[in-house]
This record gives structure tokens, C-alpha cells and sequence, in this order.
């Protein structure tokens, strides 16, 4: 329990100076790095032909994501087609199927990392790398550039200008991905996770038998994989192995290094959107700024706020507390054990232990779990199918909100939707039109949110409905009774919210479950960002407009909470009827 | 028109040439640098903590084996017995139950915890554990040592699991108590800051060390 705040109270205090620095980068201003980083990201701009000072509107902006992302899929679809080459391939690895490289190569480039394949036999150290690593850190700066597009949007400096994609694409890869992933993989390799390019290694035990342990570039793979949210292991069992995840250390970097980039996304959002409002009381009063600002807007100084930003702080808040109320069911359902084994005499004192290692223990897998599937990464450190019911519904249902800070930016983006549904809902309790940042919501962007919003469940609904209801969806079910129907929601929910994490039991490399998680991944990814991207350059064209008494301030606690109760409101309408056939239902059959 | 489709090609221009180059960044030099800086570093764990005792490599540090004897100490259950195998003259590779090796894996069976195949599981392996163990009584088996991990290739135990087995291990080795507890005691880590993780025993070193003391190896 101890471990589980002091982890948090860690996050909160390292979250500050990543999102100053992660803000820089966004806003495009100076950092103490520019010497190095302005030479190497102006050598690849020349080679490209990039002008990072053209700006794109959003059509632009979006159309350039999609076409360098349709890029990167053929490109590694390719690589994993021909990786059988003797290139980088020690362990004499053959080729990829083809449903199966259409799955994971989708997979890869959404961000979302669900595999059906197993890495040790399944990849070269060439696909690795060329294709698991490179889609790692592209898929996260594609989200992250989304992101910030998004929120320049927002914030709103001018009417079409959301920036240069491939800029961003750059400078986020170079500045952030890159710099972060060599400190914290030496961090890794010294704790004891391999990094090299020799073929497994088989030893004679003690005991006169052979055991063959795996090789490769693990560390390099397994930094990106969580700095960039992405949660794909080197191996089958992913960070729940030791050779991925030795010790309690490498298990805190991993924590951190998923956690930080989502959380200080959120402080870039607050940032630039208060430099915005800065910069119009500054327009209109012709004083100092810093001063205006602090008196016209009667802000308190406050240390939150100085931190988050004022829009920033509610949002930050309101993902917390889903946060919180998701890791405590989780650590409380864990800690109860298994009565079903209980029941044949099996000391349940330790928790449920089946499916966790040893060196984490209840409350560092609980965490961890939490974790995961909050900041949609779907790396995990002990098996989810094997979670208890109720512990293993968490999960479930954060990937199902997908807004709990979410993936590499993208989390951000579809909390601000439910924002604007607040605001919505909200503005129709006062009988005033809906505010967001100083922006009029209207009947444009309410239908793009509600289609945004809905997109999400009706992907993991309707795909779970055609696998309960086809023989080749029921093939991969491999726990009986209510367990069942929670792997095929699991895996729908962790597809369609990019996650990647998976109740493993099921048989999911198939040409269905290949064929309908990789749609349920691409509509999941493309369509929202789209979607958000439109919102935002609809915002942009209107005119700020004043506040009044009448204004609805979502910078205020209770607006977090009034967001916390839309999130769960909207859940429990979509999901519950599922969610109680499922792990409600086998909880309730358990503990019986 | 004609500018519209210049524009297209320029876009595509870019992102090709873009893709190609953050692949040999990312994807290549990466990598590349990571190793050779851990080479130098660290290059024992970039080797992937391998221990080799008189000139033979036997296991690595983190990566936990299956035991069968009853003179060392067992791990817990695995869904892929560690990857340990035989091999018979035929090149055949079976697990040490006689199951076929199907090449490297990791993993659990992923049994959900209503799934009976769990309890008739871990049913068996009770049974099993004390009739090696005569002295244990049932409720005293810790969680722990008869659940499955989760990657297949947990090195630990908890100090309770190595506890119960202690006295079987003195029986068939013929150590004393003492020394049995000394080694233990040495491969036992504790929480990290005192805080974070759980309290370990490494199965893998208790066993080398028991070897050694009873000159196996």
C-alpha cells in the first residue's frame, strides 16, 4: 500500500519538469538543448525537403499523418515479409504470414502493439528493429504531433495554422523519444535487461538438462516500448519476464518512463493554453503582460496552477481520480485471492498469485496493470486473463473510457471530447450556450464529438457481437463459462483504445481475429484523430468570446468532478449490460 | 490544378524520404549505439547475466529454472518448464515430463480463475508437494510456490516457499540445517529502499550454492 502512493507521489513530483520540457518542444521555444538538436534535426530536414515554417491547416495536417503513416506500414510490412534473410537473424527466424503481418503491422503503426505472434519465435532481431522499434517511436511522435496540432488548435493563435506535420513528427522523436530512450535503456541494461545481437543461448544446468535462454536487443526495445506508450514485448510473456523486467528497479523505470509523457502532455495543453489567454490580455490592455494577466484575470498565485495551467489542473485532476478509483478495486480485488482455490486448500494470504511474479507481489502488478491500460500502453507484468473478475474488469473498463491520460497524446484529445460533452450537458442544465475555452461549442462540433465519442464503443461492441456470434470468433475463446465473453471484450477493447494488452489465453492468431482486431485498430486510431482534428479547426475560425457571469469556468474543481461523473455516466450506459455478463457475472458465480 | 498535384507529389516526396530516414535513425543507429554503449558500460547484463561456474555457463542470473530433484529447491510451476529440455540421441527434444519442446516460449496457460483446470492443477501439485514433504501441512504451502507465474521464468520464491521446503532439502542433501539456512539467507533480496517490491529468494543461486556444498559440481 506504501509502495502504491510513494510510486504515485514520485510520478507527481517527475511529471512537472518532463511537461516544462515536453511544452518547450511543443511551443517550439527554446530549450538548453537547441545547440545540438537544431544541427541534426536541420540535416533531416534538408534530406527530406521539409520546410518546418510552413504551417499546414488541419486537412493538411491530417492528410500529411495519414500518408507518412501509410508509408511506414508498407515499408514494414515489407521487412516483415522478407525478415527470413540472414540479415540480423541469428536465430534463423522464417517469414511473417500475411494475416498476421497485416495485424501486427497495423498494430504497430496505431500505436497499439497487440500481438499474435510471440517474439522469440516470431521476429527476426532485424524486424525488431527495423520495423518493432522505428513503428515504436513513430507511432508514439505521430499520436504525440496529433496531439499538439490539437491543442494549437485550442489555444488558437491563429484561424488555420496548426503547425508542419513532419516537423513535429521530428522534433518530437529527436528532442524527446530519442534522448529519454538512451539514458533509460542504459538504466535498463544496467539493472540486468540483455542488449545484443547474439542468438539464444543454451546452457547445461545443474540438474544435466538444457535450457535455452533468450538474446537480442532487448533493452533498446523495451525502453521505447513504454516511454512511447507503445507495450509490444521482445518476448511472448512481455515485461512480466525477467529478462525483460528483472528487478524492482527496471519495473519503477517502465512505470515512469509510460507515465511521465501522457501526464505532461496534459501540462503542455494547460501551458499553451494560458499563454493564449496571456496574449489577449496583453493585446487588449497594451500592459506588461505577465502583470495584466495577474491582475485582469484575478488569478491567485497558486502552485498548481503555475504547474498544470488552470485548464490543464481540472483535467489533470479529473483523470486522477478515475485513476485512483481504478487502482484501488484493482489492488482490493487482487488482494482477496482466489476462493476457488481457497477451497482446495490453497493459502490465499498472499493474494492471487497466479499469473504475477514473485519480485512484484500483489501491489506492483496491480499498479502496474492500472497503469497500463490507463495510459493505453499494454505492456504488462503479470497475465491479465489470470487477474480475479473484478481486478481484471479495471483494466477492462479503462481501455473501454480510453481517457484516463491515455496513450501518447491521444488520451488527452478524447478527454477534452468529454469536456465538450460537459460543457454540452452542462449548458443545457443552465440554459446557456456551451463555453470551452472561451470558444462557443455548436451544432458542428456537438455532432463531430457525439460521432467521436461513439465511434469507440461501437467498435468494441459490434466486433465482440460478430465474434460471440460466428464459429471462428468462438474458436479463440479458451476459458469456459463467463470468462469468455471477458476475453473477446478484452481484446476488442484493448484493439479499438490502441492498447495492446491482451487476455493471452485467447487463440487469437487466426485469420479472423488477425483480419477484425486489425480494423478495429486502424477505425480506432484514424477515425478519432481525424474526427478531433476537424474539431479543433472548426474551433479555430470562431471568435474568442467574453466571459460573463453567465460563464461556465472549467478550470474549477468541480468541473473535474462533474467531468469524472460524464466519463462514468456515458461508461456505465454503453458498457454495463456487457461489463455484468462478463466479469461481474463470473465474480458473482466466485465468490458464490 | 496542376500546383494541387505538385503539392501531392512534394507531400509524398516527404514523407518517404522522412520514413526512410527516421527508420535508420530509430530503427538501425539506435539500436547500434544502445549496444555498443552497454557493451562497454555493462557488459556482463548486456550478455545477459550469464553464470558460469568452473568455466561452464549452467543458467542466467534472471532467469529462473525448473528443479526436480529433492536435495534443491523448487521453483514454482511453469506453463513452459522454463524452457528446460532434454534431448534424446535422435535429436528429439522433450520437456523433463516427457511432453514434447516445441522451441522457446514464455508465458502462462492463462487460466482464468474460475477455470477448473486451475484448481485440478493446483490440486495435483498439493498433493505432490506433500507427499514430498511430509513435515509441511497444507495450509502452510504458500501461495506463491504452487501458483504459475506469469512469464513462465520467474527466478524467485518467497522466503515462506523456501521456508517449507528447508527440510526436505537438509534430508536429501545431507547439509546441515544451518548451512541450508546460511545459504538461503545469502540469496534472499529484500524490498527495495525497504519499500518497493517483495522480499525474494533466487532459486537458481540457492541451488548452485547447495551443488557446490555438496560437491556436485
Amino acid at each position: 500500500m506504501l509502495q502504491i502512493i510513494l510510486t504515485i507521489i514520485l510520478y507527481l513530483i517527475m511529471v512537472v519538469p518532463v511537461g516544462i520540457y515536453v511544452y518547450h518542444i511543443a511551443a517550439g521555444k527554446h530549450t538548453f538543448a537547441d545547440p545540438v538538436f537544431d544541427r541534426v534535426d536541420g540535416v533531416i530536414y534538408k534530406i527530406s525537403g521539409i520546410k518546418p515554417q510552413n504551417g499546414m491547416n488541419w486537412k493538411k495536417y491530417a492528410l500529411a499523418l495519414l500518408t507518412t503513416n501509410a508509408v511506414m506500414i508498407l515499408l514494414g510490412y515489407m521487412i516483415l515479409r522478407i525478415q527470413s534473410i540472414a540479415l540480423f537473424n541469428p536465430n534463423g527466424i522464417g517469414g511473417m504470414e500475411e494475416s498476421l503481418s497485416f495485424n501486427t503491422i497495423i498494430s504497430f503503426m496505431t500505436n497499439t502493439n497487440l500481438q499474435h505472434y510471440s517474439g522469440e519465435s516470431g521476429l527476426s532481431y532485424l524486424s525488431q528493429m527495423l520495423v518493432i522499434i522505428f513503428m515504436m517511436f513513430v507511432s508514439a511522435a505521430s499520436g504525440y504531433a496529433a496531439c499538439v496540432a490539437f491543442i494549437r488548435g485550442l489555444a488558437g493563435k491563429t484561424k488555420d495554422n496548426v503547425g508542419n506535420f513532419f516537423a513535429d513528427l521530428v522534433r518530437i522523436t529527436t528532442r524527446v523519444l530519442l534522448p529519454f530512450s538512451i539514458v533509460g535503456g542504459l538504466l535498463l541494461v544496467w539493472q540486468g535487461v540483455p542488449q545484443n545481437f547474439s542468438g539464444n543461448v543454451v546452457v547445461d544446468t545443474i540438474e544435466g538438462a538444457k535450457q535455452v535462454i533468450a538474446m537480442g536487443p532487448v533493452a533498446a526495445l523495451e525502453i521505447i516500448k513504454h516511454l512511447g506508450t507503445n507495450g509490444g514485448g521482445f518476448l511472448g510473456a512481455n515485461s512480466s519476464t525477467p529478462i525483460e523486467n528483472p528487478t524492482i528497479i527496471t519495473n519503477l523505470i517502465e512505470l515512469y518512463s509510460m507515465m511521465l509523457l501522457p501526464g505532461a502532455c496534459v501540462i503542455t495543453f494547460g501551458k499553451m493554453v494560458r499563454d493564449r489567454k496571456r496574449e489577449m490580455v496583453q493585446a487588449k490592455s497594451g500592459l506588461d503582460a505577465e502583470q495584466a494577466f495577474e491582475s485582469k484575470s484575478k488569478i491567485r498565485k497558486s502552485f498548481t496552477v503555475w504547474m498544470y495551467g488552470r485548464e490543464g489542473r481540472s483535467i489533470f485532476a479529473a483523470m486522477g481520480i478515475i485513476f485512483v478509483i481504478g487502482l484501488s478495486v484493482c489492488f482490493w480485488a487482487e488482494s482477496q485471492g482466489n476462493p476457488a482455490l481457497a477451497d482446495v486448500g490453497l493459502s490465499q494470504s498472499m493474494g492471487s498469485m497466479e499469473g504475477k511474479e514473485v519480485r512484484f507481489g500483489i501491489a506492483q502488478s496491480a499498479l502496474f496493470t492500472t497503469t497500463t491500460t490507463s495510459f493505453t500502453t499494454g505492456t504488462v507484468n503479470n497475465m491479465h486473463d489470470t487477474l480475479t473478475p473484478l481486478g481484471g474488469m479495471i483494466p477492462m473498463l479503462h481501455m473501454m473510457l480510453n481517457v484516463v491520460f491515455g496513450g501518447k497524446g491521444v488520451g488527452l484529445m478524447n478527454m477534452i471530447m468529454y469536456a465538450i460533452l460537459a460543457v454540452f450537458i452542462c449548458g443545457l442544465m443552465i440554459g446557456r450556450t456551451p463555453e470551452y475555452l472561451g470558444k462557443k461549442i455548436e451544432g458542428r462540433e456537438m455532432k463531430l464529438t457525439a460521432l467521436c465519442i461513439i465511434i469507440h464503443p461501437l467498435l468494441i461492441l459490434a466486433f465482440s457481437a460478430l465474434a460471440v456470434g460466428t464459429q471462428a470468433g468462438l474458436e479463440g475463446i479458451t476459458n469456459p463459462g463467463f470468462h469468455g465473453l471477458s476475453q473477446v471484450l478484452y481484446e476488442y477493447a484493448s484493439s479499438a483504445a490502441n492498447n495492446g494488452s491482451g487476455f493471452e489465453g485467447l487463440a487469437d492468431n487466426t485469420m479472423f481475429w488477425n483480419i477484425t482486431t486489425g480494423l478495429a485498430m486502424f477505425f480506432g486510431r484514424y477515425l478519432s484523430i481525424v474526427i478531433q482534428l476537424a474539431i479543433a479547426g472548426s474551433l479555430m475560425k470562431k471568435r474568442f468570446v467574453n466571459e460573463s457571469a453567465g460563464t461556465l469556468h472549467t478550470d474549477t474543481a468541480s468541473f473535474a468532478v462533474i467531468l469524472v461523473f460524464v466519463v462514468y455516466i456515458f461508461a456505465a450506459l454503453t458498457f454495463f449490460p456487457v461489463l455484468a455478463l462478463g466479469p461481474i457475472a463470473e465474480h458473482l458465480t466466485l465468490w458464490a | 490544378m496542376k500546383e494541387s498535384v505538385k503539392n501531392v507529389l512534394r507531400g509524398t516526396r516527404q514523407a518517404v524520404v522522412v520514413t526512410v530516414v527516421l527508420m535508420l535513425i530509430c530503427g538501425l543507429l539506435f539500436p547500434c549505439l544502445l549496444t555498443g554503449l552497454s557493451a562497454l558500460i555493462f557488459p556482463n547484463q548486456a550478455g545477459g547475466n550469464l553464470i558460469t561456474v568452473n568455466g561452464q555457463t549452467v543458467g542466467a542470473k534472471y532467469v529462473g529454472q525448473e528443479f526436480t530433484e529433492d536435495y534443491y529447491m523448487w521453483s514454482r510451476p511453469s506453463a513452459y518448464h522454463y524452457n528446460i529440455y532434454t534431448e534424446d540421441e535422435n535429436g528429439n527434444q522433450y520437456y523433463t515430463d516427457g511432453t514434447e519442446f516445441p522451441g522457446i516460449g514464455s508465458g502462462s496457460n492463462n487460466y482464468a480463475p474460475s477455470n477448473p483446470e486451475l484448481t485440478e492443477r493446483v490440486e495435483a501439485d498439493i498433493e505432490a508437494f506433500l507427499e514430498k514433504n511430509p513435515e509441511v501441512k497444507r495450509e502452510d504451502i504458500p501461495t506463491d510456490l504452487l501458483t504459475a507465474s506469469g512469464s513462465g521464468l520467474d527466478p524467485h520464491i518467497s522466503p515462506e516457499s523456501a521456508e517449507v521446503q528447508i527440510s526436505r532439502i537438509v534430508e536429501a542433501s545431507g547439509l546441515s540445517e544451518d548451512t541450508v539456512r546460511e545459504i538461503v539467507k545469502n540469496n534472499t533480496d529484500g524490498k527495495f529502499l525497504g519499500i518497493f517490491g517483495e522480499e525474494t529468494v533466487n532459486v537458481l543461486m540457492v541451488n548452485i550454492e547447495i551443488a557446490q556444498k555438496m560437491g556436485l559440481i
